[in-house]
């Protein structure tokens, strides 16, 4: 088969199976579905990721998100007992208004990307070597690299410190 | 593959994540949306780095960063949930009017 046909039902399947994930994670009534459908939709990502010839960002995804922080969600919705299991009130009452707003949203960020870009190419398949991303981050994005280490340090140290007992209570 | 097709899907995902977090009232799943958005982002991100062949692949990078902010996003996030949570026996958003007057 051709390859840019093959590419193009890829896209199709992942991106049908990431919508329909995304539209249950706002709409479930039961949270650990929700939880479950992000996996969904991250895996699509992934999915796309390695179409577009971006390995190495495929598998980081993989591993932080659907690794960890998936996880930390599951944690959060049983320690804060929402009620798992159905549930009426995880939303609010009045739906339209931000439907409203998510319509329009998706109307001129996806109207202004076909009005601009028409149907430009991307080219065929070929990846980026990892080793390129690794002289990438350590050569012009040294100062980046360490401030975002230095942010995840410092959020987890606050997040220990926030979630922590208060041991004079 | 064009580019229009991964802007539009990435379009869809973040107009998805922008009605979730106005819609629902739990803080968990306010951040489970916040999370759709960030993943629309990296998908722009990873496609305009191949669609400019950069072969330096700065795209990827700065995808990589928001993978790693967005895990402190949701580390800290789920954190101050707790917080909330311990000291109000509920994790609903409109709930918190403290500030309110």
């Amino acid at each position: 088969m051709d390859l840019g046909l093959a590419q193009n039902w890829f896209f199709l399947v992942i991106s049908l199976v990431m919508v329909a994930a995304s539209l249950v994670v706002v709409t479930s009534r039961n949270v650990m579905h929700a939880a479950l459908m992000l996996v969904a939709a991250l895996a699509g990502s992934a999915g796309l990721f390695i179409l577009l010839g971006a390995e190495f960002v495929a598998g980081v995804l993989v591993l932080v998100y659907i690794g960890a922080v998936i996880v930390l969600f599951l944690f959060g919705v049983m320690i804060t007992r929402v009620e798992i299991g159905r549930s009426r009130s995880l939303d609010h009452a009045n739906r339209w208004p931000p439907a409203f707003i998510a319509v329009a949203t998706f109307a001129v960020l996806a109207g202004s990307a076909v009005a601009f870009f028409g149907d430009e190419k991307i080219g065929g398949l070929d990846t980026v070597r990892t080793s390129e991303i690794g002289t990438t981050i350590f050569d012009r994005f040294v100062v980046p690299f360490e401030v975002v280490s230095f942010v995840l340090l410092a959020a987890l140290i606050g997040g220990i410190v926030l979630a922590r007992k208060d041991p004079e209570s | 593959m064009t580019i229009a097709q991964f802007l539009v899907l990435s379009a869809a995902m973040f107009s998805i994540g922008i009605y979730g977090v106005l819609i629902r009232r739990n803080a968990v799943l306010v951040l489970l949306s916040v999370e759709l958005m960030l993943a629309a982002v990296n998908i722009n991100f990873v496609a305009f780095c191949r669609f400019l062949e950069d072969t330096a692949a700065g795209g990827q990078v700065f995808a990589l960063f928001i993978i790693t902010v967005a895990a402190a996003e949701v580390g800290i996030g789920l954190a101050i949930v707790l917080l909330i949570f311990r000291n109000r026996a509920s994790a609903n958003i409109d709930e918190l009017d403290a500030l309110k007057w």
